[in-house]
């Protein structure tokens, strides 16, 4: 049917794209990031404006620990992308599993401050507009932190049963990005929430 | 011109019937298909349905307006109609339509074999249409347990805090959230899909500056969808916490802003207006040139004033707010932004007449449609910058004039270039023509009723008429000119009957097209009509914008002229 040579012998030119995997997380993470601005207007705009109790000085406490846990496991999921380059297996699996052990530590860090505020300190989405904004913010946080586990468990599974190896790479290279991003939202929101919101 | 054959189709294409199977057999393909083309074609039939049903509501509201104290619908019904008739205008239609456009032509135009990834476009067709039909499920079902609304009632902006639940009972309003939340997502994997598709599955030699313009708005039109659609469904997440979860954003008794709803509503719809133009921009990037028989003049310029738009888009939002009282920088700011709009597109509207100028024209429906949307556009623009002026908007804010300038845009520009695209694609689509003598009373008509219509709203809105009254008293001067207005409604309706007639008929018992009916220069054309599912037989090469243009002409090819 459709052959029409378009070719014109002796014109031939070296043709290199990015990768479409790589450039459809980018373009996902661009639309997420104005998601993630939008809540975080809306956080910062609503700083102070609460008409009750408790505010964030009375009740938050810096998460340090789960901040230092979350930004290493961008350091250990580097480690294994190096490792899946040079398909070293075994190393990916190790540097995988840490990186999986410190989100969860994480997660596991804001179930407990969300614990401690919701039955120590009465704090809920709906008592007042620090617990809507401070919810919605940290919970859109931890959601993406979940989707996150999930991918990387999901590969963390695949690779004790040997079936992920070097040609898998790109793909892993792409749960990379998308964690990163996760790591450097948390930054933003570590600052807005903890540093200039108490 | 010269007579020239390609040597393209050596393939009957119409198989018998026992090839294509029984119809559930089809049916089940139609369903599962993860081929652009389909899909685009869903797209098309899809926001053409909602076309005619949101139609159908802009005509009834017409019949309400055209007398005073008419009674052919009820104050709640009214606003669940206008409700309805905005948000299905803009997200069941308008953005499906270009989508699906896009989605047909842009892997075909830059010579690949199918979108980057085939089965997220299927998964967002599907979303974006399920989003649709949870819309329209609001009229059975949004009565809810409490036997209170049904379908939306809030405005297609969805104002807080009217929107909260002590005001708005019932489950219309999430609906109308929900619905949009799905679609929107619908819509974000088909950005994502279209930027990995141009940037990553271009053929050999299509470097940015050789693709074709349709293709190079769409790779903007996509990346500025990422951060529009985005902070909507942020908001809508916002107002179901705050429904669902007893939170606080738009609850004004709790400290909450009903202020900061406009802001994000409007940081999302403003740029969304360019979402929805660009496309029509594309498309008469396309259709102008080849019915002029003339390369497009200033493709960097286009190229640039495209990206322009895009930067300045985001940043004029509040000059949908001038009347909420903000301060005069704010004010100031947003007036002069606005109206640096006006300078990419004027570049744009100087180089489609300078394509004209010294053409040979040839007036054919898909041209003639262009050359309408020009005409609109310049003047809904011109209007543009009246509203964007801070004291006149005073005066004029939620008034028939502002109706009138954003219908000049939305009809005017963007429904026009959709029928622009349709007649001159659907030789690709079908293999066969549409009707000519049809299209070109669809043409006049829809003209002349786009006209009745909306150029008397102007004079509406400066006699003082609001937006979203369900009626008037008859004192008021603005009798005879609402029944001006409604006929004129009425025509188009007439007008866009004549088009469903021939966009069908024209199916089984349109003229044969062959594969390049307009002689046209883009890669689209050199496949066969309809393209086979894998699009081109060999990876096309291209060493100029106009590839087909080069195989017409070997001896004078574009790539000696272009740098």
């Amino acid at each position: 049917m459709s052959s029409v040579p378009l070719s014109h012998p002796g014109r031939t030119v070296e043709w290199h794209l990015p990768s479409k995997h790589r450039v459809g997380m980018t373009a996902l993470i661009v639309g997420e990031s104005a998601i993630f601005t939008i809540f975080v207007v809306a956080y910062v705009f609503y700083m102070g404006k609460s008409l009750s109790g408790p505010t964030p000085e009375q009740v938050l406490e810096v998460p340090i620990l789960a901040t230092i846990c979350l930004l290493s496991s961008s350091l250990t999921i580097l480690r294994a992308e190096k490792a899946i380059e040079d398909d070293r297996m075994r190393n990916f699996t190790a540097w995988l599993g840490a990186t999986i052990a410190l989100a969860a530590v994480f997660l596991t860090g804001t179930a407990l401050e969300w614990k401690k505020l919701i039955y120590q300190d009465g704090l809920t989405v709906s008592t007042n507009l620090f617990g809507t904004t401070f919810y919605s913010l940290v919970g859109l946080h931890a959601t993406h932190v979940v989707v996150g586990l999930f991918l990387l468990t999901s590969v963390f599974i695949f690779s004790l049963f040997g079936w992920v190896d070097s040609r898998q790479r790109e793909r892993f290279g792409v749960i990379a990005m998308y964690w990163h991003f996760v790591d450097a939202v948390w930054i933003v929101v570590f600052t807005v929430v903890y540093l200039i919101g108490r | 011109m010269s007579v020239y054959s390609l040597p393209v189709s050596q393939i009957d294409p119409s198989t018998s019937a026992s090839e294509r199977g029984t119809f559930l057999e089809r049916l089940h393909g139609w369903v599962v298909t993860v081929d652009h083309k389909r899909l685009g074609i869903l797209y098309i039939l899809y926001s053409t349905f909602f076309l005619l049903v949101a139609g159908a509501e802009a005509l009834i509201i017409r019949v309400q307006l055209a007398n005073p104290y008419n009674h052919v619908l009820s104050a709640q019904v009214y606003n669940r109609f206008f409700t309805m008739h905005g948000t299905t205008m803009v997200f069941l239609v308008g953005m499906p339509f270009l989508f699906g456009f896009a989605n047909y032509i842009v892997p075909l135009q830059i010579g690949a074999r199918d979108m980057a990834f085939p089965r997220l476009n299927a998964f967002s067709f599907w979303l974006t249409a399920f989003g649709g039909f949870l819309l329209y499920y609001s009229f059975l079902g949004g009565a809810g347990l409490y036997g209170v609304g049904n379908a939306p009632d809030v405005g297609w902006f969805a104002y807080a805090p009217l929107t909260e639940r002590s005001f708005s009972p019932g489950h219309a309003t999430d609906y109308w959230a929900l619905a949009l939340i799905v679609s929107g997502f619908g819509t974000l994997g088909t950005a994502i899909n279209i930027i990995a598709t141009i940037v990553s599955r271009r053929c050999k030699g299509m470097t940015l500056m050789r693709m074709p313009l349709f293709t190079w708005l769409l790779l903007v039109v996509s990346m500025l969808t990422l951060v529009t659609i985005t902070p909507l469904t942020a908001a809508q997440f916002m107002l179901l916490i705050d429904r669902y979860l007893g939170g606080h954003f738009f609850d004004t008794q709790a400290g909450g802003s009903s202020l900061i709803w406009i802001h994000f509503f409007w940081i999302f719809g403003h740029p969304e207006v360019y979402v929805l133009v660009l496309p029509a921009f594309a498309i008469a990037n396309e259709i102008i040139p080849v019915f002029c028989r003339k390369a497009i003049f200033g493709y960097p310029a286009m190229v640039a004033a495209s990206i322009c738009i895009m930067f300045v888009s985001v940043s004029v939002w509040a000059h949908h707010m001038f009347t909420v009282g903000m301060t005069s920088v704010s004010n100031a700011f947003f007036t002069l932004s606005t109206m640096l709009v006006g300078v990419p597109t004027g570049i744009k509207i100087f180089n489609w007449i300078a394509t004209l100028w010294g053409g040979r024209i040839r007036f054919t429906t898909p041209m003639l449609f262009c050359i309408g949307f020009l005409f609109q556009f310049l003047l809904a623009g011109l209007t543009g910058i009246m509203l964007s002026v801070s004291p006149w908007d005073w005066q004029l804010h939620n008034s028939y004039f502002v109706i009138a300038h954003f219908h000049y845009v939305l009809v005017g520009a963007v429904v026009f270039c959709i029928f622009a695209g349709i007649y001159y694609w659907y030789p690709k689509a079908t293999g066969r023509l549409m009707n000519e003598t049809l299209g070109k009373w669809h043409f006049c008509l829809f003209t002349i009723g786009f006209h009745i219509t909306f150029d008397t709203m102007h004079f509406l809105g400066l006699l003082g008429m609001p937006r979203s009254i369900y009626t008037y008293q008859p004192d008021r001067g603005w009798n005879f000119l609402n029944l001006v207005v409604s006929v004129g409604g009425l025509i188009q309706g007439i007008a866009v009957l004549i088009f469903a007639y021939n966009f069908i008929v024209c199916y089984w018992r349109g003229e044969v097209a062959g594969d390049d009916p307009w002689d046209a220069w883009t890669l689209e054309w050199t496949t066969s009509s309809p393209p086979p599912v894998y699009n081109f037989e060999e990876e096309p090469e291209v060493h100029s914008r106009r590839p087909l243009w080069d195989l017409k002409h070997p001896g004078d090819p574009d790539w000696e002229y272009e740098s």
